[in-house]
């Protein structure tokens, strides 16, 4: 029996200005089976999805429903026809709780009955196997329980197409595997459900058919079982891309930065680093893994002068010289003309280093505006930088004055990375590098990390992703609530060591 | 003693209640989002037109009452507010232009809205516009049989003008449709975060209009208070002079809350007040500050505390386009 497509899209194109997002897509999503949207950054999955779920409305195209052409107009038409998407950026207000979340914008007697709301809330929770306390405000919520919070409000809704946009870009590998439970049930229970995602080995494990995006125009659909990471990547990228990861010999490392006993405490009082202490070195990269807020940020920003530090010390060692440079009290500026430098992808990857209204060029002068004599700007030189990084990132931009905001989130984050390693460092501390980032400009990343340590930087690398980690860096040390759990040669450790140590604290397992 | 205590109190409300008006409108209007810088040109506007309705009244009834009085110009300040809030919204929300400039320039506007026509009602009037006894009687306090006479509290809580009535029925019907409707969830949320209230089906332009305008219109009743009872129903150039920016602060006193809106109210009138009740050998102007103190202290005390109840609606002051990348 021919399966009843929950929903077709045939030709379907949308335009933002000269850039054509989505071009004549045709995509079949079918009820009691798992969809994966395939496709690099910028290849328009996102916008494809947005427009099924009325956030975009179709510049050409048609949309059927359960075998009928519909206009999805607004988020609620999408809603009356049962399709429900969980946005990469959640949509939650943050001062109100898990269950007022939930019946946001719902119809019904005006006044609000919460205790009704919670029951069926833990209905829902139990019959997926999610765990969830409706009476939670939002703020004190982890990502992870954020997510959640979503699934539950789009399924109290009653939509039977669900649709996710990279929902295990912010969890940790255990939070993943629950999240991969309830989609299961879920596919189970007779629901349609898309999974907007790069991850290749996410694609293999969870979905049943997988469609692939490339630059705007639909490829093909293929079944999972038929496949393999490598055809999906020469299909997703249009040619053949090596997924192995180099990772060339350390040579001659020498200290760079020598962090002993750092602690520091946030504004609540909280110990965010607890007695932390490791060396760099120049040649060799160093990875952070963690679960997230671990103290990442925390560590990386108070070597760059960013955070203030309750007590320890940070030691800078420049190349070839015998002598250490305490970075304590030091501003950002001087530590940076020092040659150390930081690059930090946040969760909303604009906010940390770019302007979002500025365009590329104004934002690689946000490093080089003092370097200009006299009171006018020098743009040549900044321009000049904006192209090569374009041209050697593969940035999909119209041109380098386009505003950063324009751009897709992978886009975003070439640029930003792009800038950080073009002031030639001698420590470069990337953090979430690639976040967000497809398969192809991940490796795009790796590369050039690699092509800096192999120059004798000291590449310091916060990642979120363990199997990465494990290929690409040297050593790694594992963050467990802001205390140091562990340092670890990568190329002897495993998964699981690292899994297991990112939880528990281990008594004497720095080296 | 007890009687100076007891005066200042009475005082203290009844030159409260306006500001309460603009609070109350300008809380309403903010959990939508929109800052309205203009709660002194609605004020002004629903001056004009409140005065300007019950003369009107006064002059076609054959029978002017009071209390129909009170009504009309209830709703011809309520009218003209809404008016206001009107051009504030389609300049703001849907041509999304700056909500700060838009709301001073709506102040600027509504301040010479209401003195131009309230030369032209004096002129027209022959020197001054002003009503007359039976409609000024409908403004003046109340005396409820039996309740106003109790010792101490008939004259602390039952001897004020209608719309000090008015005005606390306001302030809880807010408190309730804030937080114990889907109306006012809705509304929280466009306040927040409107792309999370659209993705959820929310109508924020909608929301956005209605909520700022009912709140220019509360606003408006503020106003109207000042030319028919600070007055006494006589029109007073610049009568509001300033009342609608206290109302602006004081809905940072009250962090946002209806409630803590009727305590602000007390609180500013009670300062705007003061320098007739108590001396303190200090020049007025030193007076007029204390309302502006107090506001300041307050936004320190909330930004120290850092509560995220007490946090202004996140995206006040912000335009929303859906399809913003």
């Amino acid at each position: 029996m021919e399966p009843v497509n929950a929903i077709e899209l045939r030709n379907i194109t949308k335009r933002f200005g000269n850039i054509v997002a989505n071009n004549k897509v045709n995509l079949d999503i079918r009820r009691g089976e798992i969809l994966s949207l395939l496709g690099e950054n910028g290849s328009g999955k996102t916008t494809l999805m947005n427009m099924i779920s009325g956030i975009y409305f179709p510049d050409e195209g048609q949309i059927f429903v359960n075998g009928e052409e519909v206009t999805i107009a607004s988020p609620k038409d999408a809603f009356d026809l049962g399709i429900g998407m969980i946005h990469q950026h959640f949509k939650l207000v943050d001062v109100l709780t898990a269950a007022e979340n939930i019946i946001l914008g719902l119809e019904g007697e005006g006044r609000l009955n919460k205790k009704s709301v919670s029951k069926k809330v833990r209905e829902i929770s139990s019959k997926y196997g999610f765990n969830i306390d409706p009476e939670k405000k939002i703020y004190d919520m982890s990502v992870s329980e954020k997510q959640t919070v979503e699934i539950v409000k789009v399924l109290y809704r009653g939509a039977d197409i669900l649709i996710l946009d990279e929902p295990t870009a912010v969890l940790t590998p255990q939070e993943t595997d629950k999240l991969f439970e309830v989609l299961k049930n879920m596919k189970n229970d007779g629901k349609a459900v898309v999974i907007i995602t790069h991850k290749l080995n996410e694609v293999m494990a969870i979905s049943d058919r997988v469609s692939v995006l490339r630059k705007g125009e639909y490829i093909a659909t293929v079944e999972t079982k038929d496949t393999d990471p490598q055809q999906l990547t020469d299909m997703m990228v249009g040619r053949a891309v090596s997924l192995d990861i180099d990772r060339p010999d350390v040579k001659d490392p020498e200290d760079r930065i020598i962090v002993k006993n750092l602690t520091c405490i946030n504004n609540e009082g909280v110990k965010t680093l607890d007695d932390v202490s490791f060396i760099a070195r120049g040649g060799e990269i160093l990875g952070i893994a963690g679960i997230s807020g671990s103290g990442q940020r925390e560590l990386l920003e108070s070597i760059a002068g960013m955070e203030r530090v309750k007590s320890g010390e940070v030691y800078y060692v420049p190349p070839k010289e015998d002598k250490k440079v305490s970075l304590i009290g030091k501003t950002p500026l001087e530590i940076r003309n020092l040659g150390v430098s930081l690059s930090f992808v946040p969760e909303d990857r604009l906010g940390m280093g770019l302007v979002g209204s500025m365009d590329l060029v104004d934002n690689m002068m946000l490093r080089s505006y003092r370097k200009g004599k006299g009171p006018m700007a020098d743009r040549k030189a900044p321009k000049k930088l904006a192209e090569t990084i374009v041209e050697r990132l593969e940035v999909v931009t119209p041109g380098v004055f386009t505003p950063v905001k324009n751009l897709s989130g992978g886009n975003v984050q070439k640029v930003l990375v792009g800038r950080e390693i073009s002031s030639s460092p001698t420590v470069l501390m990337a953090a979430y590098a690639v976040r967000g980032l497809d398969i192809n400009s991940s490796y795009t990343i790796y590369r050039l990390l690699n092509e800096q340590k192999q120059q004798g930087v000291a590449v310091i690398y916060a990642g979120e992703d363990l199997d990465v980690l494990l290929q690409l860096c040297d050593r790694i040390l594992i963050l467990c609530g802001g205390k140091v759990s562990g340092i670890v040669d990568a190329r002897q450790t495993t998964k699981e060591e690292v899994g297991l140590l990112m939880t528990h604290l281990k008594a004497g397992a720095a080296e | 003693m007890g009687n100076i205590i007891m005066n200042l109190i009475v005082a203290a409300v009844l030159a409260g209640t306006p500001l309460l008006f603009g609070t109350l409108g300008e809380i309403l209007t903010e959990k939508s989002g929109n800052l309205n810088l203009g709660v002194e040109g609605m004020m002004f506007m629903g001056s004009i037109a409140g005065l300007a309705g019950a003369m009107k009244y006064e002059a076609v009834a054959a029978n002017p009452s009071g209390s129909v009085a009170v009504l009309v110009a209830i709703i011809c300040a309520f009218g003209c507010g809404v008016l206001g809030a009107l051009i504030y919204s389609i300049i703001t929300v849907t041509l999304r232009a700056n909500q700060n400039v838009t709301g001073l320039a709506l102040t600027i506007f509504g301040t010479g809205f209401a003195n131009f026509f309230g030369e032209v009602l004096g002129n027209n009037a022959g020197g001054y516009a002003a009503v007359g006894d039976v409609v000024k009687a409908g403004f003046s306090n109340v005396n409820i049989p039996v309740l106003s006479s109790i010792p101490v509290i008939g004259r602390l809580v039952f001897s004020y003008n209608s719309l000090v009535y008015v005005g606390i029925i306001t302030a809880i019907i807010i408190a309730v449709l804030l937080n114990k409707t889907r109306i006012g969830l809705n509304l929280r949320a466009v306040g927040e975060n409107p792309s999370t209230a659209d993705a959820a089906g929310i109508n924020v332009t909608k929301y956005k209009y209605l909520a700022t305008c009912i709140g220019g219109g509360i606003c408006g009743i503020g106003g109207m208070y000042v030319s028919m009872v600070t007055c006494s129903g006589i029109w007073v150039h610049n009568c509001v002079s300033g009342k609608g920016w206290i109302a602006v602060a004081l809905v940072i006193f009250a962090i946002w809350r209806p409630k803590r809106a009727l305590l602000g109210g007390l609180i500013f009138g009670l300062l705007s007040i003061m320098r007739l009740y108590i001396p303190l050998k200090i020049p007025m102007q030193i007076y007029d500050i204390f309302p502006y103190i107090a506001t300041i202290i307050v936004l320190i005390a909330i930004s120290l505390r850092r509560k995220r109840e007490n946090q202004p609606p996140a995206s006040l002051g912000l335009a929303y386009f859906r399809e913003e990348r």
